[in-house]
């Protein structure tokens, strides 16, 4: 090692002479004394175009794809959305209309699936039924991953005392059955749509602070947010630039897992009665309802059945796909 | 904040940083890790300091505590003659924009969910030292350029760079704010020797470009210390043993740790390799949580005599500016 050149300069004119860093560096100063490298020396300069690139659109679609089972998922989960969309259109008869002359028929050319007990075309309460499902599902889990992922970010960048209260006050919520609180507030506010999301929500909080908080104690390990720490970033700009989007893919399940998880809550309510009030068309209710004739009508509790297993299955498939395809370590690797 | 001339850009006075250990349910605290136990010594505007010892000596915890991101337990971090101590995190930005750090690992220094560009540009905005998007564009294809990086590579996530491309990617983040001093936290370590010279000559020739910048070059890499460094500091369990003038340390080496420590570097020359005298330590490094009285090195010095256990030896000049921390240099 026999550079000491630059030590001896600098010797010579004294550190103290040297100007403190206040110029910009540009990229002319270098080119000007050749400090560029060239060709075969120093580094080598990579242009764009010799590593292999792929349109993000693309790839995020390839890897969503890959799989057959997330495509069947994501294909039902479509048409779901398609049928409680179209309802209207698309059921053959007002799910309402009762023809008590015509009361629990099989499976028929005019009623494909047959009727109820109340003569009320099956298949069509069946696909207004997607309506409230979907509609209570989503609602619940936006309400509650927002009021979770809030809580759970502050947790986790918080200092260890504020982490560890807000996380008991969380494992103390979580203690409480689900069911019992669910029960509770339906029977304070009543059997409205409103108070089943705000049921359903409370219960499942809990869970997005415990994961995104959990995820936020990892990612906080890592050098980029020191760096950041270093930097002297807004913790703001920290938690939503640097920690929300590396614990983004974690949270895509959840909310998918968790809205299967809403759907079947609101089933599950309605099947005990404390759901929407009657005449709306709700699986879990339907289900309910039919259970009376299972021996002799297996449909009327089947059909909606299948409904809610098939429309959780796709959901949960959506959420599997995702979360491959918003990974970027998986970027390129199916290219 | 006025720039002055002739002031050092860091001092650190007696610092100490202690970390708290705790055991048991009530998190009762049986004592402390003291990671830095009193380090004195300052860095000139435009010099390197290289940074050296074995691991768990308190390298790192010199880098950060120099960027405030440990407290002083005790101790002063003084950035261009101003105290540090007492600032909250939001008084600390504007001196925090004249420092810059470079980590070990790039694969975790870097967000994975950032495109290059935005991380080479986080700074600019952070310290809104741009105003408009142009501004920030051109200042990102600048740093990339003075990195040895195309410009055309902003837009990919840093899993598309090798490690020593995002070595050079983390360079250019710090180079951003135009700091007055980098901490380089074993930023050659994580990389293959290739890559090492380079990020070495991209750390070299930016300082030759912009003389007023410093370095605090953190290694254990002895050799790559003595190629970039102009003073070096041999730490040993949280203190300095020994800082001097890079190549008076290395000829003529005073503090037993440090001869020890410098033995074990193999040679480059085979034939000075085949008549290199090493210089084996017994035992290991002493815990930190208990260090032992008097010289911290004495039980493993083989020239420790009784008032060693006694009495802690300061950091002394020995002649042109070579401090060593022992009793029994001349």
């Amino acid at each position: 090692m026999d550079d000491h050149n630059m030590k001896d300069n600098l010797a010579a004119e004294g550190f103290a002479g040297a100007e403190p860093a206040v110029e910009n560096l540009t990229a002319e100063d270098f080119d000007a004394d050749g400090f560029m490298p060239e060709e075969g020396e120093g580094f080598q300069v990579l242009e764009d175009g010799m590593l292999p690139m792929m349109d993000e659109r693309k790839r995020f679609l390839k890897i969503f794809f890959h799989r057959k089972t997330v495509a069947i998922g994501f294909g039902i989960f479509v048409a779901m959305l398609l049928l409680a969309v179209l309802a209207p259109v698309v059921a053959p008869y007002d799910p309402y209309v009762q023809d008590l002359g015509n009361v629990l028929t099989g499976p028929a050319a005019n009623h494909l699936l047959g009727t109820d007990a109340l003569g009320r075309d099956l298949l069509s309460r069946v696909i207004f039924g997607s309506r409230v499902a979907i509609l209570v599902g989503m609602v619940c889990v936006v309400v509650s991953a927002l009021i979770g992922v809030t809580i759970g970010l502050v947790a986790g960048f918080s200092s260890q005392a504020v982490n560890s209260v807000i996380m008991r006050i969380t494992d103390a919520i979580m203690a409480i059955p689900g069911l019992i609180l669910i029960l509770l507030i339906v029977a304070v506010f009543g059997s409205n749509i409103f108070a089943i999301i705000l049921a359903v929500s409370l219960g499942m909080f809990p869970g997005y602070i415990r994961l995104v908080n959990g995820q936020v104690l990892s990612v906080r390990q890592n050098d980029y947010v020191l760096a950041e720490l270093a930097m002297g970033a807004k913790h703001s700009r920290i938690i939503l630039t640097h920690i929300l989007p590396n614990v983004f893919s974690p949270l895509i399940v959840q909310m998918s897992m968790m809205l299967g998880g809403a759907i079947m809550s609101e089933a599950m309510l309605s099947f005990l009665g404390l759901g929407l009030a009657p005449p709306i068309a709700a699986w879990g209710r339907m289900c309910f309802d039919g259970q009376k004739y299972l021996s002799m009508r297996p449909l009327l509790s089947l059909a909606p059945g299948f409904m809610i297993m098939l429309l959780v299955f796709s959901v949960n498939m959506v959420g599997d796909g995702l979360r491959d395809a918003l990974d970027p370590r998986l970027r390129g690797t199916l290219g | 904040m006025p720039e002055q001339k002739n002031v050092n850009v860091v001092d650190l006075e007696n610092l100490k940083i202690h970390f708290p250990v705790r055991r048991g349910f009530l998190r009762k605290k049986i004592g402390d890790v003291k990671a830095l136990d009193g380090v004195t010594f300052s860095i000139r505007p435009g010099e390197t300091l290289g940074l050296v010892g074995e691991s768990g000596c308190g390298k790192t915890t010199v880098g950060r505590a120099i960027t405030q991101l440990y407290k002083p337990t005790e101790g002063l971090v003084k950035f261009k003659g101003k105290d540090l101590s007492g600032l909250s995190y939001n008084d600390l930005r504007p001196y925090k924009r004249q420092m810059a750090m470079v980590f070990q690992d790039p694969y975790s220094s870097l967000n994975p969910r950032q495109r290059a560009g935005d991380i080479v540009g986080e700074p600019l905005l952070v310290h809104e030292i741009t105003t408009n998007d142009q501004e920030y564009r051109k200042r990102v294809s600048e740093l990339f350029k003075i990195c040895g990086l195309s410009s055309d590579m902003s837009d990919r996530y840093p899993h598309e760079f090798s490690g020593g491309q995002r070595q050079r990617l983390a360079v250019a983040r710090a180079l951003a704010g135009n700091p007055s001093i980098i901490i380089c936290d074993e930023p050659i370590s994580a990389l293959d020797v290739s890559m090492q010279a380079q990020i070495l000559n991209l750390l070299q020739s930016l300082q030759e470009k912009n003389t007023g910048m410093s370095y605090l070059f953190i290694s254990h890499d002895l050799l790559a210390v003595e190629y970039i460094s102009h003073r070096v500091a041999v730490m040993y369990l949280g203190k300095i043993v020994e800082l001097s003038d890079a190549r008076d340390l290395y000829k003529n080496t005073l503090h037993p740790y440090s001869k020890a420590l410098l033995s074990a570097q193999p040679l480059p020359n085979p034939a000075e390799e085949a008549k290199r005298q090493r210089i084996i330590l017994e035992g290991d490094v002493p815990t930190p949580l208990n260090p032992p009285p008097g010289c911290s090195f004495h039980p493993r010095c083989p020239y420790a005599a009784p008032e060693c256990a006694e009495s802690c030896p300061e950091l002394k000049d020995y002649g042109n500016q070579h401090f060593v921390a022992c009793h029994h240099v001349s």
